[in-house]
């Protein structure tokens, strides 16, 4: 799957980073705390957050995430905006929760799991 | 013949934290170093970052790229810290309450950079400051 394609099922707000659309999703994280994430996530991972700041943007990049995910509608600070468009990293937006949002990802990325 | 990195850390200013691992992690990928390699050092050089940042008035992270390894030394001056073995513990963490609304401050930092590296060190002196310093063999 595609962020493309996730985009596209879920009518997530593209923010930013269009560039990586077509990346390749492998998996997902949840988390809001940096360090967790810093630690435990994994390259073409879509990362799901409430956490709108810049950071959010540098460490998607160190890790390689394919995609970032705002949750509730939040939306990005400016410069987490612009980091976005600098890594080409799409930054996501849906009004759906997290909880929500990492059910449907979980569903899409392993076919047959509610069964 | 090692490659020196240098970058500068302002305490407070966590808009440029992430520019000496970013940084670091472009020069590593044009020496085509090992992605795992990478991948584990960026973990480390932006926890000590983000250190400096979160617990230190100023700071300089040093990179030096060797041929067998990667060192990292971050210093800076700060407030030290009292009990070095109680930091390392993963949880604790004495950030304030701004720093942890951003997602900092989970107490996972300093652990996470021994996870990730060969040798750490840590020198520090209360009301003087603190030297981070972490290696990486390439092998
Ligand atoms: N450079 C530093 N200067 C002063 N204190 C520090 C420094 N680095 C770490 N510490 C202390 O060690 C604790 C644990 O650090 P860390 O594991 O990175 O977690 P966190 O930064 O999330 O609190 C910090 O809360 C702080 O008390
Ligand atoms: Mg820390």
């Amino acid at each position: 799957m595609k962020v493309s394609d996730l985009v596209e099922k879920y009518g997530l707000k593209v923010f930013s980073g269009k560039e990586g659309l077509g990346k390749t999703i492998e998996g997902g994280y949840v988390s809001d705390l940096l360090s967790d994430v810093m630690g435990n996530a994994a390259e073409n991972e879509v990362w799901i957050t409430l956490q709108t700041h810049q950071n959010v943007m540098a460490i998607a990049s160190l890790k390689d995430l394919a995609a970032v995910i705002l949750v509730k509608g939040l939306e990005p600070d400016e410069d987490t905006l612009e980091h976005s468009r600098e890594e080409e990293i799409p930054l996501l937006g849906t009004a759906m929760g997290t909880f929500e949002m990492a059910g449907k990802l979980y569903a899409d990325l392993n076919p047959g799991s509610q069964s | 013949m090692a490659i020196e990195l240098n970058f500068t850390i302002e305490g407070g200013d966590f808009s440029n934290a992430g520019k000496a691992s970013s940084k670091i992690k472009k020069v590593l990928k044009q020496l085509n170093i090992e992605a795992k390699i990478i991948k584990k050092i960026v973990v480390a050089v932006y926890e000590a970052e983000v250190n400096v940042a979160a617990h230190a008035y100023s700071g300089n992270v040093k990179a030096l790229v060797g041929e067998n390894d990667v060192v990292v030394m971050v210093s800076d001056s700060g407030p030290g810290i009292e009990n070095v073995e109680l930091a390392m513990k993963e949880g604790y963490s004495t950030a304030s309450k701004e720093v942890r609304e951003m997602g900092f401050g989970a107490g996972m930092g300093l652990a996470n950079i021994k996870r990730n590296t060969d040798e750490l060190k840590i020198e520090t002196k209360v009301g003087e400051g603190t030297t981070v310093t972490f290696s990486l063999n390439y092998s």
